[in-house]
């Protein structure tokens, strides 16, 4: 069992390349993992806030990742719904890069 | 006396909202009426041929606003509430129960409504179209395992009603007058996808099967073909197709031409006066000719785009048309239209989906058909919509070598 606020490790950095994302789950949750232009990484809640559409399926830019159903798009850095049909903000998850190991804090 | 008018808005579907909500952050500083005749709240009309059918419960329809956010924007929401008729001399729309009310500017988003089948249909028989919250509700309530679902059309709407109904049990009959499904919807290598997994999940499918009529006959309808075959159900879907609501504009003498005819700023033949989604017809830049669509992103942005318009801005609509729809677990995504004269690419991406590319004469990308799953189809239809916004002329070997992504052709 993982208490809140537990650092889980997700996974090694080169997992991700810059401008992708990556589904993660644990236990009964899903994350998006994204990796920005610049190399970070940032997590935020995995479905959609439209449907029930995983966003690691999405198109990254920017500050933006995309939902790959309709197109509603959030910002990655907060969770913030930026474009229609999402309108509903996702949570974001803080994470930490420990020697070239990327953990989230759930 | 001019400030006092409002902007009005008739009809509270995608478009209409959309545009109401676009109308107050563009910074209209007047009143905003939104007039549906639906007694609820506005709504998305795609969940009523997918989830709404086959969730264990009815959740109810997914409205696209809340009450509360209405208030928030100062939306005055007329629901369940009929404009019955325009006076263009004196800016004025008549409503249900005789109220007037004067327009500064008017949007006219009245949307579509299910055609009707043109053969003698028996009163006394279970048959439906689906265009409302209440319709997908009564068809629900009839699905039960081991009930006879007959579905007249093989279009997007009937064949989700299949799928849907299949899921829950139902014995499923399509009939389909033309040679195959989705004639001109989608390229023919995809409608045979498409067949196999309705094929696979049970549903009976007969092409070329013209209705002639449908009789009640004890407690089920039935449904005869032309050529004399007939097919007993407990209920029979209609799924032919939609036309426009254009009736409050013709009768206002507005131009009419496949729908409300509008210009490229979605203006109708009126100044005062905007139209958008599924009653709109315009004239598509990129396509050079007037179409009219049915399909929920265009309505919602078409109704943010007369909003702005309606204020005042000039922008014209040239968004690459998009659309959508579910069939089992893979999901068919199309951007952009294509005609016969265009040459067809197939990208076969083996048992997770196809996309079809459709190049112009002139090599232009035109259009990018694309079914399997989410996962396999989704960034290139939409690296594709980019492209043909863009007018990109891609090299056909190119994009029908899955080898080589499609993100690398895209300048
Ligand atoms: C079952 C179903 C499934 C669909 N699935 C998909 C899909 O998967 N993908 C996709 O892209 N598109 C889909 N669509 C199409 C999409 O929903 C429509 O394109 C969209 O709803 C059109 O929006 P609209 O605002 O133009 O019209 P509508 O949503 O039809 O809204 C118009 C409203 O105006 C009201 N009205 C009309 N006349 C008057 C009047 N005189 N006074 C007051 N009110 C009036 C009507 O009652 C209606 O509520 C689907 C449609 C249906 C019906
Ligand atoms: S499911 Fe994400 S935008 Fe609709």
């Amino acid at each position: 069992m993982t208490k809140i606020g537990e650092w889980v490790e997700v996974c090694t950095s080169d997992a991700i390349a810059p401008e992708e994302a990556m589904r993660f789950s644990h236990g009964e949750r899903s994350f998006a993992i994204i990796r920005s232009l610049e190399g970070n990484f940032f997590a935020i809640d995995g479905h959609c806030s439209h449907e029930k559409v995983h966003l690691a399926d999405g198109i990254v830019d920017g500050n933006i990742i995309e939902c790959p159903k309709h197109f509603g798009t959030f910002d990655y850095r907060t969770g913030e719904a930026r474009a229609l049909p999402a309108c509903v903000d996702l949570r974001r998850y803080e994470i930490k890069v420990d020697s070239n190991v990327v953990f989230i804090k759930i | 006396m001019k400030q006092e008018r409002a902007m009005i808005v008739v009809g509270a579907g995608e478009a209409g909202t959309a545009a109401a909500v676009a109308l107050r952050q563009g910074g209209w500083p007047g009143r905003v009426i939104l007039i549906g005749s639906e007694a609820t709240l506005p709504y998305e009309r795609p969940p009523l041929s997918k989830g709404l059918l086959t969730e264990g419960e009815d959740s109810g329809p997914k409205f696209l606003i809340t009450a509360q956010r209405l208030t928030e924007l100062a939306i005055d929401y007329l629901a369940g509430v009929n404009v019955l008729s325009i006076d263009r001399a004196t800016n004025t729309v008549s409503l249900q129960g005789g109220e007037l009310l004067a327009y500064e500017r008017l949007l006219l988003a009245t949307g579509a409504r299910p055609r009707t089948l043109g053969v003698p249909v028996d009163p006394e028989c279970r048959m439906v179209t689906l265009r409302t919250y209440a319709d997908a509700v009564a068809i629900r309530q009839t699905l039960r395992p081991g009930c006879g679902v007959v579905v007249i059309g093989g279009g997007f709407i009937g064949l989700e009603v299949a799928a849907s109904a299949v899921s829950r049990g139902a014995s499923v009959t399509v009939l389909e007058a033309g040679p195959r499904l989705l004639m001109r919807a989608v390229p023919a290598s995809i409608a045979e996808r498409i067949k196999a997994k309705h094929l696979d999940a049970g549903v009976r499918i007969e092409l070329d099967a013209t209705v002639a009529g449908i009789e009640a006959v004890e407690e089920q309808s039935l449904v005869s073909l032309a050529d004399g075959r007939s097919f007993p159900a407990d209920l029979v879907l209609v799924g032919v197709g939609a036309v426009p609501n254009v009736e409050l504009a013709q009768a206002a003498g507005l131009a009419i031409e496949k729908g409300i005819a509008a210009s490229d700023t979605l203006a109708t033949s009126d100044p005062d006066i905007f139209t958008a989604g599924d009653c709109c017809s315009f004239p598509h830049r990129l396509y050079g000719e007037r179409m009219r669509l049915e399909v929920w992103r265009n309505a919602w942005q078409q109704g943010a785009i007369a909003a702005a318009n309606m204020l005042g801005l000039g922008s014209a609509y040239e968004s690459v048309p998009w659309f959508w729809s579910d069939q089992y677990d893979e999901t068919l995504q199309i951007a952009g239209i294509y005609s016969n004269s265009d040459a067809a690419i197939n990208r076969d991406l083996g048992d997770k989906g196809q996309i079809c590319f459709y190049l112009a004469p002139d090599g232009r990308l035109v259009a990018a058909c694309g079914f399997g799953s989410l996962a396999t189809i989704s960034k290139d239809i939409r690296i594709a919509e980019t492209m043909i916004g863009r007018r990109i002329r891609p090299d056909a070997d190119a994009l029908a070598n899955p080898a080589i992504a499609i993100k690398s052709l895209a300048s």
